[in-house]
């Protein structure tokens, strides 16, 4: 038999949520901090029992994606789950707690040489936050997404059933790959209690390419120019002001061995001195180029806007938002994967008719963006501005399918209700 | 509806060339790749478009009537394999190539398309198409997105479900939906990456929008000869702790290049107890520096000796030998058992021995022909099917290989599937809880369990009822009792 929530909060397992426990100015009840799988299951059990709508949440970096959740009553944080179970160096394998922050993980891996490959932005993020959220970052190019990625999970369902996929082979098809399905699911299917991934060599050396754009025709043709060619870039960033901010900059990352490293770097900045001027940056600016790779354009109170299109449509999707009131924004783009942010200050919440205007831009942007078959995601947004605006966009023709398939998992929408995309 | 009323409704759609309904004809699409189990299908269509594909299946959907996709047949765990009162729904007549768009490096073929189609049409402009099953010649993409097909060259590139970003599904109901597309991070579930790999229980893919890849700069192979695959074991663990991701390392024992040998006469060193293929590519400094590493750490671990592919003819003769070894050991057995599973790579001499020890005990030989980059063993169980009793003791060697791949954290099938031929063994690597809630995803594209019913799950869930086995106790809903 089970134990009410009651019973947990006088074990301990349970507490009273403080002012701050809220997900999207939505205030929470209570919180749970489990720190094993078998207790996560215990805590979501009660709480389905109790029909408390519960909201998962890791280092809380990215918790203004998506709508505001109908109820936030439990917060469940994963923070205490932060082992790393499982390092198998000779097999390039980690299992590890969903509630490990990632940047422990890469310490943890470091000294055998090896790295998750993931370099999403958010500081603090959990491994299970980056799986939830499907976060990325600029290396994305070379080494694919959190689905490339991980290779098994286990997961607790809304009523505390626990259920595990995948294994810890890189290679196994046995079965769904419900890996997969939870990446990018953002709290909605199950809470995310482990994952299991394979891992790469860390790379020797690195070295950094810049190319001066002015135009976004030369953003287009500087990347199709590296794509077509023999060389394998970790990353190809583009950071962007817009019309009214001056020119931008490309950056190209080459990683491996030094030898290679070296004459990649050379290849590069000889393709990018055909479209303007190119330079291999030495060892100080590769490192402070580096060191800034990726940073989101936006501020914790700005708006921030993620925008994904064919990697050939960039440039026109460049264009297309910046001649509006998008085009203020500051922009950075994994050019070669055709994934760009817009970082903006917003409209004044105070006035409902630049807040109404702000939305039309939005949707204009979309439709536009939509004949590139690209989509418009508001990433972040104070909560007022989101209920303006749908933040995902239209579903598709498959929202009926993934209705379906939280009905399946969460029949009561416990779970983040309302957060996710067509109102899942 | 009956089965002639259901012949007429598929005739309408596809006309009287795409419906195949007599019993001497039928017996053709009796098995796939596997031909261990042979069912005859109710009817087979050929629709060639995916209105077509819609059409059919709807009419399945309202009929009650089950059914089963097949691309070329080529499965090797009976994935295809028909249900008697069913349909099977043939894609192998949807073979167009639809875009090719080298700017945003995709491609969007219909299903029927074959593997090496798609590389073949990009090879000009110097791209291809990375998934490359032994069976690529033949195998149809829908076949690969159903099985996530692997490869050879899959230790580096991944495998289909790493190179494919949309899908044109028809669903079990006879609605066509869109799974993901030319850009990346769709909002919503990724259902695609659910999809691929779903071994055509969750519907029917009719388009499929694949990656391409640039040719690398340069490709460097080589042939290292150990005395045994010990010492072939150790120089992969080598490799791979110098930080070198091959595009592929491949392992045959002596028994794998005997058949080979026969075969394709790839003139493997005398007396070597197994052999290596390494394969680098990428740029040319990083590929010609870690070459040198690659041969360096093979006599470290003992080779005995290494060919280098001096050419492109060569490294083609090294692969062949590979890829025919399946097919050559027919020559020197008349009937084998493929297995297909995944060992952690560090524990490959260990199973190897043990695979050794229990083919011993049986009185049969195991081939051994291999995957060994990422752990992906393919030990043929060698039998006669005409002595009596070799067909059962091979089938039980079979599993017992299975287990041993279990106990080190492995998996029953790396990349064949697991189909109707290994469902029996997925309550071994999966617990009850686990198969559970993998079939809420069934439930959730194909409730009545018309689509592909009776593979990869042992036993099939009733769609509809509460997920999960967890049930609320009278008296705990009652609030009078509770324990920690």
């Amino acid at each position: 038999m089970a134990a009410t929530l009651e019973g947990l909060e006088r074990g301990g397992l349970v507490r009273p949520a403080g002012g701050a426990d809220a997900v999207d100015g939505v205030p929470a009840e209570l919180v749970a901090e489990p720190s094993s799988v078998a207790e996560a299951s215990r805590v979501l059990a009660a709480a389905c029992r109790a029909g408390k709508k519960v909201v998962v949440v890791g280092g809380g970096s990215k918790l203004g994606l998506g709508n505001p959740p109908e109820r936030a009553d439990l917060i469940v944080s994963t923070r205490r789950m932060d082992r790393v179970l499982e390092h198998a160096a000779g097999d390039l394998v980690v299992r590890v707690q969903a509630g490990a922050r990632l940047a422990d993980l890469q310490d943890a891996l470091a000294p055998a040489g090896q790295w998750l490959a993931l370099d999403p932005p958010e500081p603090g993020a959990t491994v299970g936050g980056v799986v939830a959220a499907n976060a990325s970052g600029p290396r994305r190019l070379r080494y694919g997404t959190v689905r490339d990625l991980i290779i098994g999970i286990t997961v607790v369902l809304a009523d505390g059933t626990m259920a595990r996929a995948g294994g810890k082979v890189v290679k196994n098809v046995a079965g769904y790959d419900l890996s997969k399905l939870f990446c990018g699911s953002l709290g909605t299917l199950g809470l995310i209690a482990e994952a299991t991934f394979r891992l790469h060599p860390r790379p020797a050396a690195a070295a950094v390419v810049t190319l001066g754009v002015e135009r976004v025709e030369q953003v287009g043709e500087a990347v199709q120019r590296l794509l077509r060619s023999t060389l394998v870039p970790s990353a190809i960033e583009l950071d962007w002001h817009g019309p009214y901010g001056g020119p931008g900059l490309l950056s190209v990352v080459i990683e491996g061995i030094p030898p290679g490293v070296e004459a990649q770097a050379a290849t590069a900045a000889g393709l990018l001195g055909e479209v303007g001027e190119a330079e291999v940056l030495g060892p100080g600016g590769t490192e402070a180029a580096l060191s800034r790779l990726g940073v989101l354009p936006w501020e914790k109170a700005e708006v921030g806007i993620k925008v994904a299109v064919p990697p050939a449509e960039l440039p026109g999707a460049l264009t297309d938002l910046g001649s509006g009131w998008l085009g203020h924004g500051r922009m950075a783009a994994h050019a070669a994967t055709g994934v760009l942010r817009v970082g903006l200050a917003g409209p004044d919440l105070g006035q409902p008719e630049q807040v109404e205007a702000f939305a039309g831009v939005v949707d204009k942007a979309r439709a536009a963006l939509a004949a590139r078959l690209g989509t418009l995601v508001v990433a972040q947004a104070p909560p007022a501005l989101k209920r303006a605006l749908d933040v995902w966009g239209p579903p598709g023709d498959a929202v009926e399918l993934m209705r379906r398939v939280k009905r399946q998992f969460d029949p009561d929408r416990q779970l983040s209700p309302g957060r996710f995309v067509g109102g899942i | 509806m009956d089965r002639d009323a259901l012949i007429r409704r598929f005739t309408d759609v596809v006309g009287a060339h795409g419906v195949i309904s007599e019993r001497n004809q039928l017996r053709t699409y009796e098995c796939d790749g596997l031909a261990n189990f042979r069912v005859i299908p109710s009817v087979v269509v050929l629709p060639e478009t995916a209105e077509q594909v819609r059409q059919v299946v709807r009419a399945c959907h309202e009929a009650g009537v089950p059914f089963v996709a097949r691309g070329s047949g080529t499965g090797l765990s009976g994935g295809a394999l028909p249900v008697s009162d069913g349909v099977l729904v043939v894609l192998a007549r949807m073979r167009d190539i639809l875009e090719i768009d080298l700017d945003n490096q995709r491609a969007v073929v219909e299903p029927g398309v074959l593997n090496l189609q798609v590389s073949k049409a990009v090879a000009a402009d110097g791209f291809y198409y990375a998934p490359d099953p032994s069976s690529q010649q033949v195998c149809s993409i829908g076949g690969n997105v159903a099985e996530n097909s692997g490869g050879a060259h899959c230790l580096k590139y991944g495998f289909t479900t790493n190179h494919v970003t949309g899908l044109e599904v028809v669903l079990p109901d006879g609605d066509l939906v869109h799974l993901g597309g030319k850009a990346p991070d769709p909002p919503g579930y990724d259902l695609m990456g659910a999809f691929v790999g779903s071994e055509g229980t969750l519907g029917i893919a009719t388009k499929v929008t694949l990656r391409l890849l640039r040719k690398p700069e340069a490709v460097r192979t080589l042939m290292a000869a150990f005395e045994g695959t010990d010492h072939a074991g150790d120089a992969v663990s080598k490799i791979i702790a110098a930080g070198i991701v091959p595009a592929a390392i491949e392992m045959m024992d002596a028994l794998a290049m005997e058949a080979a040998e026969a075969a394709v006469h790839v003139h493997y060193p005398e007396g070597a107890g197994a052999v290596l293929i390494v394969e680098l590519d990428g740029p040319e400094a990083e590929v010609e520096h870690q070459f040198a590493e690659v041969e360096r750490l093979c006599q470290e671990a003992g080779s005995t000796t290494i060919q280098i592919a001096a050419d492109d003819e060569q490294r083609a003769l090294f692969w062949k030998g590979r890829k025919s070894a399946f097919a050559a050991v027919g020559r020197i057995s008349p009937d084998y058992y493929v297995q297909d599973g995944v060992i952690p790579r560090t524990a490959l001499p260990e199973v190897l021995r043990k695979i050794a020890d229990l083919a011993g005990e049986r009185g049969l030989r195991v081939a051994n022909v291999f995957h060994a980059g990422d752990g992906n063993l393919h030990p043929l169980v060698l039998y006669d099917g005409t002595v009596e009793g070799q067909e059962e003791r091979a089938e039980e060697l079979a599993a017992e290989i299975l287990y041993a791949c279990l106990e080190q954290g492995g998996s029953i099938t790396g990349e064949h599937g697991v189909g109707f031929d290994k469902k029996q063994y997925m309550p071994k690597q999966f617990g009850d809880e686990d198969l559970q809630v993998m079939q809420l995803l069934r439930c959730a594209f194909d409730p009545e369990g018309r689509c592909n019913p009776g593979k990869v799950f042992p036993t099939p869930r009733l769609c509809g009822e509460a997920p999960g086995p967890r049930r609320v106790h009278p008296v705990e809903a009652a609030g009078l009792a509770e324990v920690f």
